[in-house]
């Protein structure tokens, strides 16, 4: 370091007037989790009601939980799909929605203006409520969802990631696509949709998130009125485990590209995991940190050997996927997965330097205003704690739980969680 | 130090909740470096950004993508700072940094707790003048860009029609290269072209600092003399215009590339902010790519997606910040049993309607709704505010137009919005690229990775 960092600490000390974030929870009579953050300087507002209703939940029909997402926001209650967008463009609201692995949600954002943000929530609660699911629009919508799952077959980073899915979680919920695939897409009726929306979209499976300029009051009621139009119904069984692959495996996809895409890794980390904080700092150290991680330095800085070079762990409720990927010119792929290698069994062997854990350390929490700094980003990381049940203090203690991971605590998680006779590679694209 | 942290706060002084947000203070250095300084105090942060007037359309033949190379190589040690020293310092701080290139612009940024800028001033002035360029280092980067090109351009369908399509579109402006560089201009660059370019570009006074977030302009600006003040001014030669001839006639291509669906861009010369004549043609144009593809009710959408539904995605762009004649977009996705003539057909037919009717009173509210209300969801990001900002200084328009969009937008007509169509989007002023999906065999091999030690 080369800066005079006395001044700076001298002016670190007197940030004040901001503490972390003030999270309101409280539930509905319904059962359903509401959370609320009060930020009254832009007259907006974000709203999200969350299920647990991802493609986890898809059971043998893979992308129903999607295309059931895309159907909200077509012909709801008296209106038809056209009315509806004109109905929350006239006000210039966004409205969102979408599904990951664990989670469908969908999102508002409106002024807080009250002619305009009532006419934005009453559309948003007929979408949400009272989908009409009728056989014009599930056509149209599945004919959209076959040419996105044609499109997807023409990007090697699309088919790495499903074939890497496949090869981690082979029979688990967590491993065919989010989207589907075709052979199940083709055989959806409108039925399907409706059953999967009946079970999983009700009170007592949801959450809500309110971020923006709304009393507590006015989010109480906002919270009531979407919730109060749903059933109570009941929320669905905990999805399955995960099992560990059984033995390392490699699996090439021939591809006509120029560079050759490769994912490896393994089950990693879950979201209330103990060695949750060992595994992100440690990762962050690996190949998380996006300009000066060891796989950044080792495969680009030093090598050239890709653009991106990266690793991560995803926590869903059951073990998210631990990735390291990369791409690059198809000739230097063996020499590329060598390098990544490694760096893995490196840092497998000997964890992290006490100089690199303090940089990780200060990169982290030096950075951890940033990452609430607008209402979007409260909205996401909000949603994530009220729906994986996270402590309401998760922010407020976020930094001091970083800081109390030892370089050992780091070494131990990675050599247990992280085992190089399971991992998984996947390469797509031309020899 | 987090918990040492807690307690002295007690000795500092409450601050009230500031009023400020939004406004810009500018200052120019006597070197010519301008400043600008954006208050908004909703969270802790800032962020700072250094914008140079040079990008991709400032380049020749040769040395397409330099701007874009030189981007990389800006992180890669002055005589302070060796290679990667930068981003360690930038990291240690907490903070987020990168870079963009783009037809008309470079720009660096760091996004910082507040109390941090001074980290960002100190190392982003020493590279302004002090890069040290060094041919091992460029032989590496330019491996990297290689790479970056594959992944963003030659393995994407639709990138590559794009890259090809621009090609073709503009006969001599310098908007036909791509921003990443043609391959073998990329594969030649030497030492000498990249410090010619720094050297060339790169001054106090072809540059802008623009500061967003939580602070205190006066000791922005402060802070920003004591560090930049100092840098040396360059001659900086005007760049020659390079004005698009005027197109006679369509122009269309077929790109074929490994891919699953067919794929439609068609593109018209029109005016942007800048160089429109009267200035209300560039937001004209604006509302009418609202009303073609602003939000979910809009025409190509609810006409093309839904309605007939013979297109799986359509959409319109049109970008008024630009700094030259661009081009006013139209791109779908046919449906199955449609082919791409049908799309063409279909986006010339709304182009007709555009010319042949009025847009409708509501059309136009709606989208002046969605103007004021985005106008507030921007502010959400102080990001954002900044690369506004950034942008207009440096295509030459002016940050002050950044306040008088909404305006412009909202005094727009309908009759403005059918004048625009019929002046500009006609045949003589349109190219079209259509993309020929080629056969992608794909193979499955388990468990074959030849000649690799694979340690696991």
């Amino acid at each position: 370091m080369r800066f005079n960092l006395i001044g700076f600490l001298l002016l670190i000390v007197c940030q004040s007037g901001w503490a972390a974030v003030k999270i309101e929870y409280w539930q509905n009579p319904h059962g359903g989790r509401v959370y609320f953050v009060q930020t009254p300087s832009l007259p907006m507002v974000d709203v999200r009601i969350a299920f647990d209703a991802g493609s986890a939940r898809d059971g043998a029909q893979f992308g129903v939980a999607s295309m059931t997402s895309s159907l909200l926001g077509t012909s709801s209650g008296e209106w038809s799909a056209d009315e509806v967008a004109n109905r929350f463009d006239s006000v210039g609201a966004a409205f969102s929605n979408g599904i990951s692995e664990d989670m469908a949600w969908l999102s508002l954002r409106s002024l807080t203006d009250k002619v305009l943000f009532e006419k934005a929530l009453a559309t948003f609660r007929e979408v949400l409520s009272r989908p009409v699911f009728n056989e014009v629009d599930f056509q149209r919508e599945k004919n959209l969802t076959l040419a996105a799952l044609k499109h997807r077959e023409e990007s090697p980073a699309a088919l790495a990631s499903i074939a890497f899915h496949k090869a981690i979680y082979q029979d688990h919920p967590y491993a065919h696509p989010e989207d589907g695939v075709v052979q199940t897409v083709a055989g959806f009726e409108v039925g399907d949709l409706k059953s999967f929306y009946q079970k999983f979209y009700v009170s007592a499976n949801a959450i809500v998130v309110i971020i923006g300029d709304l009393s507590r009051q006015q989010a109480e009621q906002v919270a009531e009125s979407l919730l109060n139009s749903l059933p109570v119904g009941e929320r669905p069984a905990e999805i399955p485990q995960v099992t560990l692959p059984a033995k390392a495996s490699f699996l090439h996809i021939d591809f006509p590209s120029s560079q050759t895409h490769v994912l490896t890794g393994m089950p990693g980390v879950y979201r209330k995991d103990p060695d949750y904080f060992p595994l992100y700092v440690g990762n962050h150290i690996l190949g998380g940190a996006s300009m000066v991680s060891k796989l950044f330095e080792e495969v680009r800085e030093k090598r050239g050997l890709a653009y991106s070079a990266y690793s991560q762990f995803s926590p869903l409720f059951r073990q998210g996927p631990f990735i390291m990927g990369l791409q690059t010119r198809n000739d230097q792929t063996n020499k590329a997965i060598e390098v990544m290698d490694s760096v893995l069994r490196d840092f497998l062997d000997k964890g992290p330097s006490e100089a690199e854990l303090s940089a990780a350390k200060q990169n982290i929490t030096g950075g951890f205003a940033m990452r609430i700094d607008t209402n979007s980003k409260l909205t996401d990381y909000v949603t994530m704690i009220g729906f994986y049940q996270q402590p309401l203090d998760y922010l407020d203690v976020f930094q001091s739980k970083v800081e109390s991971v030892s370089a050992q605590d780091i070494k131990d998680a990675f050599q247990r969680r992280i085992r190089p006779e399971l991992l998984q590679t996947v390469t797509v694209g031309s020899k | 130090m987090k918990y040492r942290l807690a307690a002295l706060m007690l000795l500092c002084p409450v601050l009230t909740v500031h009023a400020e947000n939004g406004k810009v203070q500018e200052q120019i250095f006597a070197n010519g470096l301008k400043v600008l300084v954006k208050e908004d105090h909703r969270a802790p942060v800032v962020v700072s950004q250094v914008w140079y007037k040079v990008g991709s359309s400032y380049e020749t033949g040769g040395i397409t993508g330099i701007s874009h190379m030189l981007e990389h190589m800006m992180f890669k040690g002055t005589k302070l700072y060796p290679p990667g020293e930068f981003s360690r310092i930038i990291a240690q701080n907490g903070g987020s940094e990168n870079a963009f290139t783009g037809n008309d612009y470079t720009a660096y940024f760091q996004t910082m707790e507040k109390t941090r800028l001074e980290i960002s001033f100190k190392l982003e002035a020493d590279r302004m003048r002090n890069l040290e360029l060094k041919a091992d280092e460029l032989e590496k980067e330019l491996q990297v860009v290689t790479e970056e090109r594959r992944m963003r351009t030659d393995d994407q369908p639709r990138a590559k029609t794009l890259e090809q399509f621009n090609a073709v579109a503009f006969a001599n402006s310098p908007y036909k290269n791509p921003v990443i560089g043609w391959p073998s201009d990329i594969a030649n660059y030497k030492v000498e072209d990249l410090q010619s370019w720094y050297q060339q570009w790169y001054a106090p006074n072809n540059a802008t600092l623009v500061v967003v977030g939580d602070v205190d302009p006066e000791q922005v600006m402060k802070m920003a003399e004591q560090y930049f003040s100092g840098l040396q001014p360059s001659i900086i030669k005007p760049i020659k215009p390079q004005d698009e001839i005027e197109q006679k006639g369509v122009k269309r291509i077929t790109v074929k590339a490994p891919a699953k669906l067919p794929y439609i861009m068609m593109g018209y010369k029109v005016p942007v902010l800048k160089t429109a004549k009267p200035e209300w043609e560039a937001y004209a144009l604006e509302v009418l790519a609202a009303i073609l593809d602003g939000g979910n009710s809009s025409r190509l959408p609810s006409r093309l997606i839904r309605g007939k539904e013979i297109a799986v995605s359509a959409g319109a762009n049109y970008d008024l910040t630009s700094r030259m004649t661009d081009l006013f977009m139209l791109e779908a996705t046919p449906a199955e049993g449609h082919n791409v003539f049908d799309m063409e057909y279909a986006l010339q037919e709304e182009v007709l309607n555009l010319k042949s009717e009025l847009v409708s009173n509501d059309e136009l509210q709606r989208i002046k709704a969605q103007v004021s209300a985005k106008d507030v969801f921007q502010k959400d990001s102080n990001f954002y505010q900044a690369m506004e900002l950034g942008m207009l200084e440096t295509v030459g328009i002016g940050w002050q137009k950044a306040n008088e969009y909404v305006a412009g937008i909202n005094q727009v007509t309908a009759e403005q919005v059918q004048e625009v169509a019929r002046k500009y989007l006609i045949e003589d002023n349109l190219s079209i690229a259509y993309l020929e999906p080629q056969p992608i065999t794909e193979s499955t091999k388990p468990a074959k990775l030849t000649g690799v030690h694979h340690a696991f």
